[in-house]
């Protein structure tokens, strides 16, 4: 960093306030931003980031007021600006990418449309020259057929295309500085490594600063210059990417750090003649479209996997979005009838008998990703949690009670939140919740769909903890579903890699991770950071690199 | 670490547990205060109506046709010398009684076809809706006329005629709610639990289709109540002489003139009565719904 140079964004002392309650969400925070830098804000949901780098463009909710502090940009103060330069700042200078690619670009507009808005505003240019530009951008962001895309609405893009357009509508302009708002977290990690790629590479040749917001620790670490870690309003500290990761200061770092997900050693399961779960040749069909006279085509999810799951294993199901590995715990679980295939359960085939069917019933129980909408928030958690034990035969009233109340403190929710709503519970001990359920029963196999993905980074780390606790506790087999490979890292024993429906690579945890053999995995592989401890108490990363790295996606 | 930072995010939350606990025990809201206290009156005066009035709601008294309200007859006569707080009374039981069969007729036949389409989706749900669709594009109230003139001009036969005429825009109501409803993962894990389809229904769906079912079923008491009294005014309601507000409101149309009191204060009962059903409607679904305990 050169100090010589005049920062391009000086944010000083900036303080903001809710209105009315008066609470303070941004405190003091000061950071500067110098030309061509990237520079990367961390922290967790409520920790002010999103606010703290919208007050740049001036864009501060109505709910929201200024205490004190300045944004300078350029030697110029955002805050003193009249509004009409700070709409020629917006746009020309400071460019800005949303985190939801699927509602920031405009449903009913043309792509080429919206890509000309901005330069027709800003830059004083005829049509042709500016439909040049946007075809070179868009041939440059990795679009196979541009001039195609130019009468193509929004909906005809995957997110993480989306994503490349509404970075070439911002870098068409190219903007002094680039805000970035969680630009890939609704990617999956594949995508969210390309698109982050492109975005490095497109700054870096028009020298545009980036001030990138996320919460993801490990990918900001990994492409910027400087990192300022914020908790609760304030900055607890700054500076450059190595010293923080290496040498955390702030216990909040050194909590986010451990909360990064890590390897722990491999264990030794005993060998069991049967596995809990058989999976044989399982295919499961969508039927198309349907309209009254018309049938549409039938898309085939899963084409014929077999998996076996022992006692005790946890075995981890990866895959972008879109590889089937959710249609394959749902229907494991169940809740989607397969086209073939059987599933047999300590080795009886449970579609044959009864028996054998509400034998599986009772022992398989299933996590689900979004705790928002898991559980029925007409029933408090103790009515939640004892719902399970209602087809279990022999138990008593009493029996039941003992027994909820012994998971929830299990899962740390003892005291007092069984007569609570789902509601009052924050995202974390939603999940908790949802995993009392699903052991309630005492299950001897759980399939657990992305069970952490909807929540923040320290408590995943908490969550996770818990169910590998609860996992070596009762010993129940988990199939574990999850597109992000450093959680599977933490608690898998074995992996199986799937791509458009079919399994492309499985193999014990450490044999997948240090040595994975197919391209696909590679590159799911190459997303993920590595971690090193180091002897300050912080951390290393490192990237493992995919065969073929250059060939992008089109 | 797992034990002390889950131990510093519940504290955190019991404390909010706490201020949401003692925001409970506030008084109620203004709405739920004013509507009550008008469905109040309204079911007292029905409820008194129906036992004892000042007049006897029948009697004609020529001497005494159109007086102006006075300290006798507090609200006035009409045209045949009838009390008019007598015949209001009257006619609030049987309005009342009307409206309330009716919308519990309504939400039970349309819950439960909305519920079976819903949950069953495909074909089954296709068929009734095509078939519900095709009853919603009549206005309710020519549908109950075309019902009325097949089950005949009685006070059961209004009931039924617009129970049927309103039972498809519940079904609607109700279908989606429960499409909806069904895409989320708390029936998913319901049905992984192992619960019938007949249990998820009655347990999982059927009460979170209860808050917009009450916004529904006050708006349409509401709606009855001025359906029947519309009946009533087209002649076609609950024949004369037994007093309704409908037949009143219409038979104080010729006399609008010279005796202005026997429009106002049918239709001012009837306007009062749709102003505290839906207040009290906006109430109940506020304090049946959990989520919103303690936000107000």
């Amino acid at each position: 960093m050169n100090t010589k140079v005049a920062p391009l964004l000086d944010v000083a002392n900036l303080t903001l306030k809710i209105g009315g309650s008066g609470r303070t969400v941004v405190n003091d925070v000061s950071f500067q931003v110098f030309p061509g830098e990237i520079v990367g804000i961390v922290g967790e949901s409520g920790s002010g980031k999103t606010l703290a780098a919208r007050a740049v463009m001036g864009f501060i909710p109505p709910a929201v007021r200024l205490e004190g502090g300045t944004i300078r940009f350029d030697g110029q103060d955002v805050m003193a600006m009249s509004p009409k330069d700070l709409r020629a700042m917006r746009g020309s200078k400071v460019g800005m990418v949303f985190q939801e690619p699927m509602t920031s670009l405009n449903p009913s507009m043309l792509i080429g449309r919206q890509l000309d808005e901005g330069l027709a505003l800003h830059r004083k240019l005829d049509a042709n020259q500016r439909r040049a530009l946007i075809l070179d951008m868009l041939r440059r962001v990795g679009l196979r057929d541009p001039e195609g895309a130019l009468t193509a609405y929004p909906h005809q893009f995957s997110g993480g295309m989306r994503q490349r357009i509404m970075l070439a509508s911002v870098m068409l302009l190219k903007p002094a500085l680039l805000l970035a708002d969680e630009p890939t977290t609704a990617l999956d990690a594949v995508v969210q490594r390309d698109v982050m790629e492109l975005m490095v590479e497109l700054t870096k040749a028009n020298d545009t600063a980036v001030l990138l917001i996320s919460h993801d620790l490990g990918m900001v670490a990994r492409y910027c210059s400087r990192i300022v870690v914020m908790c609760q309003g304030d900055v607890v500290e700054q500076g450059l990417s190595e010293d923080i990761l290496a040498r955390p200061q702030h216990p909040y770092t050194r909590k986010l750090l451990s909360a990064m997900p890590h390897r722990l050693p491999a264990r030794l399961l005993p060998e069991a003649k049967t596995p809990i779960v058989s999976v044989r040749d399982l295919v499961v069909e969508y039927p198309g479209r349907q309209g009254f006279f018309r049938k549409g085509e039938v898309k085939r999810a899963l084409h014929g996997i077999s998996i076996d799951v022992q006692p005790g294993e946890v075995v981890a199901v990866v895959g972008g979005s879109g590889s089937g590995k959710t249609t394959l715990g749902q229907s494991i679980a169940g809740l989607v009838k397969p086209a073939g295939g059987e599933i047999r359960f300590n080795g009886k085939p449970i579609a044959r008998s009864e028996t054998a069917y509400w034998d599986y019933r009772l022992n398989c129980q299933m996590v689900f990703q979004d705790p928002y909408s898991s559980l029925d928030p007409r029933m408090t958690i103790g009515q939640l949690v004892a719902e399970p034990l209602r087809l279990v035969p022999d138990m008593t009233p009493a029996d039941r009670k003992a027994r909820v109340a012994e998971v929830l403190t299990e899962v740390g929710l003892g005291d007092g939140f069984a007569e609570r709503y789902p509601h009052e519970l924050s995202g974390g001990q939603r999940q908790r919740i949802a995993i009392a359920r699903a052991i309630v029963r005492r299950p001897s196999f759980v399939i657990a769909d992305e069970p952490v993905s909807a929540l923040d980074v320290t408590v995943r780390a908490q969550v996770l903890e818990l169910f590998d606790e609860l996992q070596k506790k009762h010993g129940f087999s988990c199939l574990f579903i999850s597109h992000d490979l450093g959680v599977v890292e933490q608690v898998a024993d074995r992996v199986i890699v799937m791509q458009d429906g079919r399994i492309v690579e499985e193999g014990p945890r450490d044999d997948i991770f240090d040595n994975p053999q197919h391209l696909y995995t590679q590159k799911l592989l190459a997303a993920v950071p590595g971690l090193e401890s180091t002897p300050e108490g912080g951390v290393r990363l490192f990237w493992r690199r995919a065969e073929n790295d250059a060939s992008m996606v089109g | 670490m797992n034990g002390d930072g889950a131990m510093s995010s519940d504290s955190t939350l019991s404390t909010g547990g706490a201020v949401k606990k003692a925001r409970r025990m506030k008084l109620p809201a203004p709405n739920a205060i004013v509507g009550g206290t008008l469905i109040g009156i309204l079911l007292a005066t029905a409820c008194i109506g129906a036992l004892w009035t000042p007049y006897d709601p029948l009697k004609l008294s020529f001497r005494e046709k159109l007086v102006a309200p006075s300290a006798l007859h507090w609200l006035g006569t009409d045209e045949f010398g009838r009390d008019v707080l007598s015949r209001l009374m009257a006619g609030a039981a049987t309005s009342v009684w009307i409206s309330i069969l009716t919308v519990t007729l309504a939400v039970i036949a349309g819950t439960t076809i909305g519920l079976f389409s819903g949950y069953m989706r495909g074909w089954t749900d296709r068929i009734i809706m095509a078939f519900n669709d095709a009853l919603l594009a009549f206005p309710g109230i020519l549908l109950a006329l075309g019902l009325l003139a097949v089950v005949g001009a009685n006070k059961y036969g209004i009931i039924v005629a617009l129970g049927i005429a309103y039972t498809p825009s519940v079904a609607r109501v109700v279908r989606g709610t429960v499409l909806s409803l069904r895409e989320r993962e708390f029936i998913a894990a319901s049905r992984v639990m192992g619960n019938s389809e007949g249990f998820t229904m009655a347990r999982h769906i059927l009460p979170n289709c209860i808050a917009p079912l009450t916004v529904l079923a006050t708006s349409m008491f509401g709606y009855v109540l001025l359906a029947e009294s519309a009946l009533s005014f087209l002649g076609l309601g609950v024949p004369p002489p037994a007093p309704t507000w409908g037949n009143m409101l219409a038979g104080s149309r010729p006399y609008i003139g010279q005796a202005v009191w026997l429009g106002i204060f049918p239709g001012l009962c009837i306007s009062l009565t749709l102003l505290g059903i839906n207040l009290l409607g906006d109430a109940v679904r506020d304090r049946l719904d959990p989520r919103m305990r303690g936000s107000r």
